[in-house]
C-alpha cells in the first residue's frame, strides 16, 4: 500500500493546468485551425420561415453551379435523423420545415467568399403553415406542431397529499414565474471537419463535449458500421451544453458533403449563424401554490413547471426531468406535487446548458420562498432555516438524504460573509433617501451530480488505464476537455491513487478510435463519476503489479515505473478498465419516478447585492458571495474558477442575457446586440467551499460544474426587490422589465 | 464571378518581415490565420465585439476581424506568438498559467494582448483599470476573476 505520508500528495492542490502553456502561446489547436489538403468549406441553406411546406428548391443564376457540391436530404444514405433521445430530428428537412434556421440545402466550394454568395442565391419556396409560438398555444393544441398532443414528455411528482393540506394551513401563497432562452456563448463557435474514403470510412474532427454521441448520430446517419466512423475531439472553446447535442447535426452536414464530394470539408458557423440556429436554455414558466403553517413551516407545495422545448425534442425530456427534481429545492416538505411538461412550438429547439433545467425551477422556488417569508412577516432566511432539509429526511421524491448536509450553517456562513445583517439595516434606512437604491438578497438551493435517475445505471461506462514502456500510465476516457480542466483532474486522482509522480499520468485525446466511451462529457458527472473509474482503472494496474511480484507493497515512482516495464516485457502489455456501477443503495424507479434521483447533491447558498437606479433603471450586481458544500475539492483554483464562470453566466442570465424573437426567429443573434457580461460588468465574485468527502467521489469529491448557474438568478432577483420593493417574477431584468414592474407598482 | 484583384503589401509581423499579395477584401486577421499561419489569434464574433482577435497594430490593440489586411500595409503587427521570446514564456503568459487566466483559452490570445498593451502604459494599473482594459474582451469561461489576477500579477513581474 502506498505510505501515509503519500496521502493526498494532490487532491486538494492547485496543481497548474496540463494545457496551460498550449493556449498561453496561441498553439492550442481548435477546429478552425486545421487545414486539410484539397479542403473544401461547407455552408448551410436555412428555413426562413417558422412552419410550412417545402415546394421547391430553386438554384438562381449567375452562379457556377456545377462547380459546387450540393446536398439535400435525398443524398442521406442513412436515417434522415440526429440520433439522441426520439430521433426526430432531420438532419436535412425533408417536405416540411417546422423552425426557423432549419437546415434544408447543404453547399461545399473551395472559395469561402463564392460559397456565401452561393447560400444566398438558393431560393427556398415554402408555404407558411401557422405557427406556435407560446407555452400557453402549445398547451391549448390549436396547432399540433409536434406527436399527437405537442408535448415531448411530463412527469408527476407527488409525494403526501397536498390537496387534503391546503384545509390546514395557516396562509397559501401563489406566484407564477418565467425564464428566458439563454445563449450559451462559448466563445469559439461550432465547427467539424470531415473526410470521407471508401477504405477508411468516415472520420471528424471538431469542437464538441460527446465524441461518442457524435459517433452514433453519424453511424446513424450514413448507415455505417462502428468501426467505419472515427470521432476526434479538437480543442474545444467552451461548451456549456451549447456543444452536448448540436455539433452532432454539424458533423453530420461535413460528413455529407465528404461522401459527396469525395473531400474534406470544413464547416465552422460564423457568430450570427451560431446564435440563430443552434439550441438554447429551454425557457419555463413555473406556477406555485405553497401552504404554510402558523410556524412557518412548509406544509405543502404545488408546483407547475414548463419548459419550451422548441420544434423537436432533443433533450428536453432529461432536461424536464432534472427541472423537475430540483423544483422543490433543498427543503423539507410533507405535501408535494409536481407537475411538468416538455412542450412542442415552432422555435429552434432548445437543448442542454450548464444546469439543465434547474436553473429555471429553482429561479420560480427561490423567488416563491421569499413571496412566502414576506406573507409570513419573516425574514427570506428564517423561513429557509425553519425549513431546510436534515439528514435523514426525505426530498419530494422520495430520496431520503443519506449524507451530511448543514443547509443552515451555509447560509450562516455566506450571510456572514456578506455582511448581510447589517447591510439589510443599512439599506432599509438608507434607501429613501437614496435615488439609487441598494438591495441585498440570497438563494439557497441544491444540484444532483451526474446523470438524473438510472441514467448512469444505463449509460454503464467506462474507463480504459494502459502503462507505457516507458512506465507512464495513460488514461483512456471520452470525457472532453473544454476548460474546465478534466485533463489535470484526471491526473491528480490518477497520480493520488497510485501514489506515484504526477508528470507520470498521460490524459489520451479523445477519439473514438482509441477511448472507450465514458458516457458525455456533462451533468456535472466528469470528475465524480468518470473520476471514480479513472481511480479504479489505474489502481487495477497497480493490482496487477502487486500480484506479479514485480511491484513491493511500498513503492518509490521510480519503482512504480520499473516494475510497468518489467511487466510490459515480461507480457507484452499492462491494461486495466473499469466500468461503472451504481453505489450501494442507490436506487431509482424509473416508472414511479421516485427514489434516488442523484447519487449525490452539492449544496449552496449565494447572496447578491445590487444597486437600482430608479431613474434609468439600470441594475448592478455590486457584490456576490457564494457559499458551497461540493464534497472534497480536487483543485481549489479549478473549484473556484468554475463557480466564478458559472456565476458570471448566471448574472447575465439574471440581469442581461434576452433572446428576441421575431416569428420564432432570433433577431438580435449578433454579440453586440445579445449582451453578455464583460469584465466592466462583474462584481468580484468571492467563492468558499466547506469540504464534507463524499464516500462514492474520488478522493472525496461530488460534481461542481452546473451548480453555480443556479444561484445567482434568484438571488440578485431577491435583491431587487428588497432594493426597490418590486416584485419582478420575469427573468432577465431587463430595464424594460423592471420599468413595466415598477410603473405596475406605482400605477 | 469578376477576379479580385490582389494588392501587394509590406509589413513586419512578430519583427518578421512579410511581403504578400492580398484581396482588398481580405481581413486582417485573415491575413495573419491563413496566408501566415498564425492561428493563435481568433475568430470569436467577427463584428468587433469578443475580442479574441486583438492583436497591436502599429502599437495599438486593434480588433483584426474589422480591420482590413491592406491597411496594416507598411506597419506592424503584434500576434500571441509574438510574445514569448523562443522558448521563454513572457510573464503575461507566465501568469496565465500561474493564475489559471483561462479555462477553453479561446480568449486568452486576445485578452494577453490586452494585458501587453495595458502594461506598456501603464505599469501598476488598479483592479478597476484592468477592468476596463479588458473591457473589449468577453470570455464566458472566467468570469474574469482570475484572469485580474494574471494581469496584476504580470504588472508585479515586470516591474521586478
Ligand atoms: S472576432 Fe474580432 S472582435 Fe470578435
Ligand atoms: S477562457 Fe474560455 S472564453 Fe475565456
Amino acid at each position: 500500500m502506498q505510505s501515509d505520508s503519500m496521502a493526498d500528495r494532490f487532491i486538494g492542490k492547485s496543481i497548474p493546468r496540463k494545457e496551460g502553456r498550449a493556449k498561453v502561446t496561441g498553439r492550442a489547436l481548435y477546429v478552425d485551425d486545421m487545414v486539410m489538403p484539397g479542403m473544401l468549406y461547407g455552408a448551410t441553406v436555412r428555413s426562413p420561415v417558422a412552419r410550412g411546406r417545402i415546394r421547391g428548391i430553386r438554384y438562381a443564376q449567375g452562379i457556377p453551379w456545377d462547380e459546387f457540391t450540393i446536398v439535400t436530404a435525398q443524398d442521406i444514405p442513412g436515417k434522415n435523423c440526429v440520433a439522441l433521445m426520439l430521433n426526430d430530428q432531420p438532419c436535412l428537412a425533408d417536405q416540411v420545415v417546422n423552425h426557423a434556421e432549419e437546415p434544408v440545402v447543404l453547399l461545399a466550394h473551395p472559395d469561402r467568399y463564392l460559397l456565401e454568395e452561393a447560400r444566398r442565391a438558393v431560393e427556398l419556396d415554402i408555404e407558411p403553415l401557422p405557427a406556435v409560438f407560446t407555452i400557453d398555444e402549445s398547451l391549448a393544441r390549436q396547432q399540433v406542431v409536434w406527436g399527437e398532443d405537442n408535448i415531448f414528455k411530463s412527469f408527476l411528482v407527488e409525494s403526501g397529499d397536498v390537496e387534503s393540506a391546503w384545509g390546514h394551513a395557516h396562509l397559501i401563497v401563489e406566484g407564477e414565474y418565467e425564464t428566458g432562452a439563454q445563449e450559451q456563448l462559448y466563445i469559439e463557435p461550432q465547427g467539424m471537419i470531415a473526410t470521407f474514403t471508401a477504405e477508411q470510412g468516415l472520420t471528424v474532427w471538431g469542437s464538441m463535449q460527446c465524441p461518442y454521441y457524435v459517433h452514433r448520430a453519424l453511424m446513424t446517419l450514413l448507415d455505417l458500421p462502428v468501426n467505419q466512423v472515427r470521432v476526434i475531439q479538437t480543442e474545444t472553446g467552451g461548451g456549456f451544453g451549447g456543444k452536448e447535442e448540436y455539433p452532432s447535426m454539424i458533423a453530420g452536414h461535413a460528413a455529407l458533403l465528404a461522401r459527396k464530394s469525395g473531400k474534406p470539408v470544413k464547416i465552422v458557423y460564423d457568430r450570427m449563424e451560431d446564435m440563430a440556429a443552434t439550441t438554447k436554455r429551454h425557457p419555463s414558466r413555473t406556477r406555485h401554490r405553497t401552504a404554510v403553517t402558523r410556524e412557518g413551516k412548509l406544509l405543502a407545495m404545488d408546483i407547475e413547471f414548463v419548459v419550451d422545448g422548441g420544434a423537436y425534442a432533443t433533450l428536453s425530456p432529461v432536461v424536464l426531468s432534472r427541472g423537475t427534481i430540483h423544483a422543490a429545492g433543498p427543503y423539507f416538505c410533507p405535501n408535494v406535487r409536481i407537475r411538468s411538461q416538455a412542450v412542442a412550438t415552432n422555435f429552434p429547439p432548445h437543448g442542454a446548458f450548464r444546469g439543465f433545467g434547474a436553473p429555471q425551477s429553482i429561479f420560480a422556488l427561490e423567488r416563491q420562498m421569499d413571496q412566502v417569508a414576506k406573507v409570513l412577516g419573516l425574514a427570506p432566511e428564517e423561513l429557509r432555516r425553519r425549513n431546510f432539509v436534515k439528514q435523514g429526511e426525505t426530498l419530494a421524491v422520495g430520496q431520503v438524504v443519506r449524507e451530511k448536509v448543514d443547509m443552515a450553517g451555509l447560509m450562516e456562513r455566506a450571510l456572514e460573509l456578506s455582511d448581510y445583517y447589517a447591510k439589510r439595516k443599512r439599506f432599509a434606512e438608507e434607501n429613501p433617501r437614496r435615488e439609487v437604491k441598494k438591495g441585498i438578497g440570497l438563494a439557497s438551493f441544491l444540484h444532483g451530480a451526474g446523470f438524473t435517475g438510472s441514467g448512469e445505471r444505463y449509460l454503464a461506462s467506462l474507463v480504459g488505464a494502459e502503462a507505457t514502456p516507458e512506465g507512464r500510465v495513460r488514461v483512456l476516457a471520452a470525457s472532453t476537455e473544454m476548460g474546465q480542466g478534466t485533463m489535470t483532474v484526471f491526473s491528480q486522482i490518477a497520480a493520488e491513487a497510485l501514489g506515484v509522480d504526477y508528470d507520470m499520468i498521460e490524459i489520451v485525446q479523445p477519439d473514438t478510435a482509441v477511448v472507450p466511451n465514458s458516457g458525455p462529457t456533462v451533468a456535472s458527472r466528469t470528475c465524480m463519476v468518470v473520476g471514480k473509474l479513472v481511480e479504479s482503472a489505474v489502481l487495477g494496474i497497480r493490482q496487477q503489479l502487486l500480484s506479479s511480484g514485480l511491484l513491493p507493497e511500498r513503492y518509490t515512482s521510480e519503482q512504480f515505473r520499473q516494475a510497468c516495464r518489467q511487466f510490459i516485457e515480461n507480457h507484452g502489455a499492462l491494461k486495466s478498465s473499469s466500468e461503472y456501477s451504481a453505489p450501494p443503495g442507490v436506487y431509482w424507479d424509473d416508472d414511479k419516478y421516485r427514489g434516488d434521483a442523484y447519487g449525490a447533491y452539492a449544496w449552496a447558498v449565494y447572496v447578491a447585492e445590487v444597486s437600482v437606479d430608479l431613474t434609468t433603471y439600470e441594475i448592478r450586481v455590486d457584490d456576490f458571495v457564494a457559499v458551497q458544500e461540493v464534497g472534497r475539492v480536487i483543485n481549489p483554483v479549478l473549484a473556484t474558477g468554475q463557480i466564478e464562470g458559472g456565476v458570471a453566466q448566471g448574472i447575465g442570465f439574471a440581469l442581461y442575457e434576452n433572446v428576441v424573437w421575431q416569428e420564432g426567429q432570433m433577431v438580435n443573434s449578433q454579440m453586440t446586440n445579445y449582451i453578455m457580461p464583460t469584465s466592466a460588468d462583474l462584481p468580484p465574485i468571492r467563492v468558499f467551499f466547506e469540504e464534507v468527502p463524499y464516500a462514492h467521489g474520488p478522493g472525496g469529491a461530488k460534481g461542481i460544474g452546473e451548480l453555480p448557474i443556479d444561484g445567482p438568478a434568484p438571488a440578485i432577483v431577491n435583491a431587487i426587490e428588497n432594493a426597490g420593493g418590486v416584485n419582478v417574477n420575469r427573468i432577465p431584468v431587463t430595464p424594460e422589465v423592471l420599468m413595466e414592474a415598477l410603473e405596475g407598482v406605482h400605477a | 464571378m469578376p477576379e479580385t484583384q490582389r494588392v501587394p503589401i509590406k509589413l513586419k509581423v512578430n519583427g518578421k518581415l512579410s511581403e504578400l499579395e492580398v484581396e482588398p477584401r481580405m481581413l486582417l486577421v485573415e491575413m495573419i490565420r491563413e496566408a501566415l499561419d498564425l492561428t493563435g489569434t481568433h475568430v470569436g464574433c467577427d463584428t468587433s465585439f469578443c475580442g479574441a482577435c486583438t492583436v497591436l497594430l502599429n502599437g495599438l490593440p486593434v480588433k483584426s476581424c474589422t480591420v482590413f489586411a491592406v491597411q496594416a500595409d507598411q506597419g506592424e503587427v503584434l500576434t500571441v506568438e509574438g510574445l514569448a521570446c523562443q522558448d521563454e514564456l513572457h510573464p503575461i503568459q507566465q501568469a496565465f498559467v500561474i493564475q489559471h487566466g483561462l479555462q477553453c483559452g479561446y480568449c486568452t490570445p486576445g485578452m494577453e494582448i490586452s494585458a501587453y498593451y495595458l502594461l506598456s502604459k501603464n505599469p501598476s494599473p488598479s483592479e478597476k483599470d484592468i477592468r476596463k482594459a479588458i473591457a473589449g474582451n468577453t470570455c464566458r469561461c472566467t468570469g474574469y476573476q482570475n484572469i485580474l489576477r494574471a494581469i496584476e500579477t504580470a504588472a508585479e513581474m515586470m516591474r521586478r
